[in-house]
């Protein structure tokens, strides 16, 4: 039996809909939360040139390739959104899977690229510039994770034409998760 | 009427309703948000216990060096810093921001701006519940091999990072899983609050209608949301030098510990605004109600809050002077660090303006208000001898710092949570406290917490540091007059605790035999006395309320009586 | 307050006194009106409240002036604290002696220059929790830690500086009083902070050069 939802739910004095408020603010502290670690990253790497060293062991076509992956299951995030619109729950649920699909794919990847680094002895403690770098994309990685299980309930629902208005925030905070890699992959594959 | 059947939680007690789940399967799994306030009320006020507690032991210590605490036994090196570590942690992260921020703010906001409930009711249950699962860690640590975290609740590193160093290294390690399961918490908490408030407000109620503690409490939340970021990412960086051997704070590695201290003192300077703000809030809506008078510029205390918000994250520094950042550095910290005495002194200012032309009674709540005001302001001048850098080069690190954070957060986490409770008591649990007793209580209180800490300014003036176990190793701080000064204030605090027990005798007899409370026992204006004492499920059954007007309307020429409900029609 | 002993200790009470006259101003007045206004305006029977809403002008001036003079206050407040700042912490007089501080988990460690007054020769003088120094001599300290961050404090200096592995830190004072003083860490450390306790000997020429004689002499043994 579906929770009933309060009145408190369903105002609006904004004139904005709740969840999308309530996705923004949860943005806003993200942001700082992976601003912090990438500023005192930044910091840490401009203090320490020696890094390039290391930096230039990361494989940028394996990167290039998880971003436009990524960029692409944004893509199919919107196109779900648009269905929901349009009041389409079956489609939108569609192209939330080709997203969480995408997000698979991303940690496919990434996994195959750390199993590779560790294996050839590039492990979190070898020095900072990995310690920065597993520490980055493994937050980032577990945010891809947490949003594509949460993404597979909201496809669930969306397939029964229920909680509609939730594809769009569910995308919003697809977006970001997006956003946050691009300030990564130029950070840790492109900076040599 | 609601069924009442009594079920006692750590000498405290709650009123239940029928609704939902029954039984005790309604306390873990209810999503009411007066329900998950009175599980953060009595969750943070059995903290509160545990780290007074705590004070007491090491007050004993420093005291009578080497004796066998009552309830403790003696207390090694080790076990002190353990203490210290832990009240600090616990007084601001386990009792001031569950009492001031999640309980108030769950219990009121709801009922302040006429709605039924927090807009994800789901979320709010979560958030307790990842609350509660913090504090099981955090109490878990001080059993562990080892014993608690004793790297002091700042946990610089290296000494924070390295086991072989504070030699708690399970201790630390769940310490800091406490914390940032807290600040999880606390969070998901601030969505719920930031969110509700902007949206789902009583129809008629426009921003400035609001009452001035949801507003503060929902800036709390906001400042708390945009600061805790980069200490949540240190953090997860000293976890890691902590338990995978990384070395983002090690200098021997590359690593810089003066890394950690600007990520914690970052989130650190706000978030005394965070658990200020809250209770501000409170004091103001009750000196509004008790001096039956408008607040003297409601649009200037929330402009002042918010300018004191933004400032807040320019000052963090004033924490390190001496900590080897680049020198030049400190001045500019000193200078915002002076400049943010002006909004605040502003808002003071203006606080204490409300009292010109009211008729004020001095009942408990209003008591404890004005006594905020009183002692808060001793806290807030004593800041300025530490955000200068010329004065903190003697100060850093001494008891007058103790002693001034205590005149600031004694007045906001337990004077403001007092105010707070003996004047929402009525609402929350349906019946009158005993006045009488409040007032003892009252004075029992703030008599002794002066008491306690002039000595500790004095002390900290002669020089004496911080995190000591024993003064006697020192000869100039081992004399007889700074031995007079700390048993002062020991025996002080021993007074201030037995006092508790007339506060928790009072909060019992009264739930249980006090006069039933009306809807509105102290005539005011806002929305949550326009409703049952205490409110059902769903707050207003019969339906939602609307906005007329501001919250402070007292003293209207236009009204007969002093007072203007906010829900009254024209 | 406690012995001055150093030559900016003086200056820094200065500032802390003038930060108590002007914030004890502020203090008093503000408690001052608050229990007045409680006072004056305390419930009285058929006497009703004003409808003050804050925009009066006759009112909002004792906010408002008020308000300024705060904002001058602090200016005072930080140009003196500025000046006593820049004088201990980012002016580097020139060294007459140099010695080195090395604080560890628990105990101070001090590098002396020996009789030829120079650091990291062979006839430095190795101390444990004391330090000896001379009366009305500028000194130089390098300080340094072994292990987690420590703090080197001489209350009676009023000087204080943390310890930071892998750094050496270096800072000035001149001793103007001779006696024997407490010196304490002020960065806690560990279990044995509170036992990290040192003495600072400041010592005359004539009490200094024998020490620095017997000392040489027992640390050649």
């Amino acid at each position: 039996m579906a929770f009933p939802k309060p009145q408190a739910t369903l105002r609006s004095s904004t004139g904005i809909p709740t969840g999308r408020l309530a996705i923004w603010w949860v943005l806003a502290s993200e942001v700082v939360i992976f601003g912090g670690l990438l500023g005192a990253y930044l910091m840490f790497r401009l203090g320490h040139p020696e890094w390039a060293e290391s930096a230039a062991v990361t494989n940028t076509w394996i990167g290039a390739f998880n971003t436009f992956v990524l960029l692409t299951s944004s893509f199919t995030a919107v196109l779900g959104h648009q269905a929901a619109e349009r009041g389409d729950g079956k489609q939108a649920a569609k192209f939330l899977v080709m997203t969480i699909f995408g997000a698979a794919t991303f940690i496919g990847v990434k996994s195959y690229e750390w199993w590779y680094e560790i294996s050839h002895g590039y492990t979190i403690t070898s020095n900072g510039f990995w310690a920065f770098y597993y520490t980055a994309a493994g937050l980032h990685a577990l945010h891809v994770i947490a949003g594509a299980v949460i993404m597979g309930f909201i496809a669930v629902d969306a397939w029964r034409n229920r909680e509609l208005q939730r594809v769009e925030l569910i995308g919003i905070y697809w977006h970001f998760v997006d956003v946050v890699w691009i300030f990564l992959f130029p950070l840790l594959y492109i900076a040599k | 009427m609601a069924d009442t059947a009594i079920t006692v939680h750590h000498d405290e007690h709650h009123a239940h309703e029928h609704h939902g789940p029954q039984g005790i399967l309604k306390y873990l799994w209810s999503t009411d948000h007066k329900i998950i306030a009175m599980q953060y009320l009595f969750t943070g006020m059995f903290m509160g216990v545990i780290g007074a507690f705590m004070a007491y032991v090491f007050r004993m210590q420093l005291a009578f060096p080497g004796i066998s605490v009552p309830g403790f036994g003696q207390v090694s090196p080790g076990e002190y810093n353990a203490l210290v570590t832990n009240h600090g942690s616990i007084m601001i992260f386990w009792v001031a921001m569950p009492v001031l921020i999640a309980a108030f703010g769950n219990y009121l906001i709801p009922l302040m701006i006429g709605a039924d409930d927090m807009v994800f009711p789901r979320i709010n249950r979560l958030s307790y519940q990842i609350f509660l699962l913090s504090v099981i860690v955090l109490l878990a640590s001080l059993f562990v091999p080892g014993g608690g975290f004793g790297g002091a609740w700042t946990a610089y590193p290296p000494l924070s990072a390295v086991g072989e160093y504070n030699q708690t290294s399970i201790g630390a390690s769940m310490w800091l899983l406490a914390v940032a399961l807290e600040f999880i918490a606390f969070l998901l908490g601030g969505i719920n609050f930031i969110t509700t408030l902007m949206n789902s407000r009583a129809p008629g109620m426009k921003a400035y209608d609001i009452p001035l503690v949801c507003w503060f409490i929902v800036i709390a939340s906001i400042l708390f949301m945009l600061s805790v970021g980069p200490l949540i990412a240190g953090a997860v960086m000293l976890f890691f030098d902590q338990t995978i051997g990384t070395g983002f704070y090690d200098p021997a590695r590359g690593g810089d510990p003066i890394l950690w201290q600007h990520l914690f003192w970052f989130f650190g300077h706000p978030e005394v605004y965070v658990v200020l703000f809250p209770a501000i809030g409170i004091t103001i809506d009750v000196i509004a109600t008790f001096a039956r008078k408008k607040v003297f510029g409601y649009k200037l205390m929330l402009y002042t809050t918010v300018a004191t918000g933004v400032l807040s994250f320019f000052v963090w520094a004033h924490h390190q002077f001496i900590a080897g950042i680049d020198p030049r550095m400190a001045n500019i910290f000193t200078i915002t660090t002076l400049l943010i005495s002006v909004p605040i002194a502003e808002l003071c200012f203006v606080i204490i303006a409300t009292l010109y032309g009211g008729s004020i009674r001095l009942t408990t709540p209003m008591l404890w208000a004005l006594a905020f005001m009183a002692e808060f302001l001793i806290g807030g001048v004593t800041g300025i001898f530490l955000g200068a850098s010329g004065a903190d080069v003697y100060f850093h690190d001494t008891y007058f710092v103790l002693a001034h954070f205590h005149y600031t957060f004694f007045p906001i986490a337990i004077i403001g949570t007092f105010a707070a409770f003996t004047y929402w008591f009525p609402k929350m649990f349906g019946r009158m406290m005993d006045d009488r007793l409040g007032k003892i209580h009252f004075w029992g209180t703030i008599i002794p917490f002066n008491t306690i800490f002039i000595p500790l300014f004095v002390l900290g003036m002669g020089g004496q540091h911080r995190r000591i176990y024993n003064y006697q190793h020192f000869p100039e701080l081992a004399g007889e007059g700074m031995y007079t000064l700390r048993e002062i204030a020991t025996i002080s605090l021993l007074v201030m605790l037995a006092f508790q027990l007339v506060f928790f005798y009072n909060c019992i007899m009264s739930w249980w035999k006090g006069p039933k409370a009306p809807k509105n026992p102290w005539n005011a204006n806002t929305l949550e006395w326009t409703t049952e004492s205490p409110p059902p499920h769903g707050n207003w059954p019969e339906g939602l309320p609307n906005v007329y007007r501001g919250p402070y309307e007292y003293g209207h020429p236009d009204r007969e009586e002093d007072y203007w409900p906010q829900n009254l029609p024209a | 307050m406690i012995p001055q002993a150093s030559t900016y200790a003086a200056s820094i009470d200065n500032v802390i006194i003038l930060i108590a006259v002007l914030v004890g101003f502020w203090f008093f007045a503000a408690e001052g009106v608050f229990f007045w206004l409680i006072w004056k305006f305390r419930e009285k029977p058929g006497v009703k409240t004003e409808y003050v809403t804050g925009n009066e002008k006759h009112l909002k001036r004792w906010i408002t002036w008020p308000h300024a003079l705060v904002l001058v206050c602090d200016v005072f407040i930080i140009v003196g604290a500025i000046q006593v700042w820049y004088n201990i912490k980012q002016r580097l007089p020139e060294a007459e002696s140099t010695v080195r501080i090395i604080g560890q988990q628990w105990a101070w460690t001090f590098q002396h220059p020996g009789a030829d007054n120079e650091l990291d020769t062979d006839d430095d003088i190795f101390t444990v929790d004391e330090m000896h120094v001379e009366v009305d001599r500028t000194y130089h300290y390098r300080l340094e830690s072994r292990d987690v961050l420590h703090s080197f404090s001489v209350p009676v200096f009023r000087l204080k500086q943390d310890a930071i592995p892998g750094r050496s830190i270096t800072g000035w004072f001149e001793a103007t009083q001779t006696g024997e003083y407490d010196l304490q860490c002020a960065e806690i450390c560990g279990i044995g902070h509170g036992v990290m306790a040192a003495r600072i000997h400041i010592e005359s020429p004539d009490q200094h050069a024998a020490w620095i004689a017997s000392a040489s002499e027992a640390q050649a043994q």
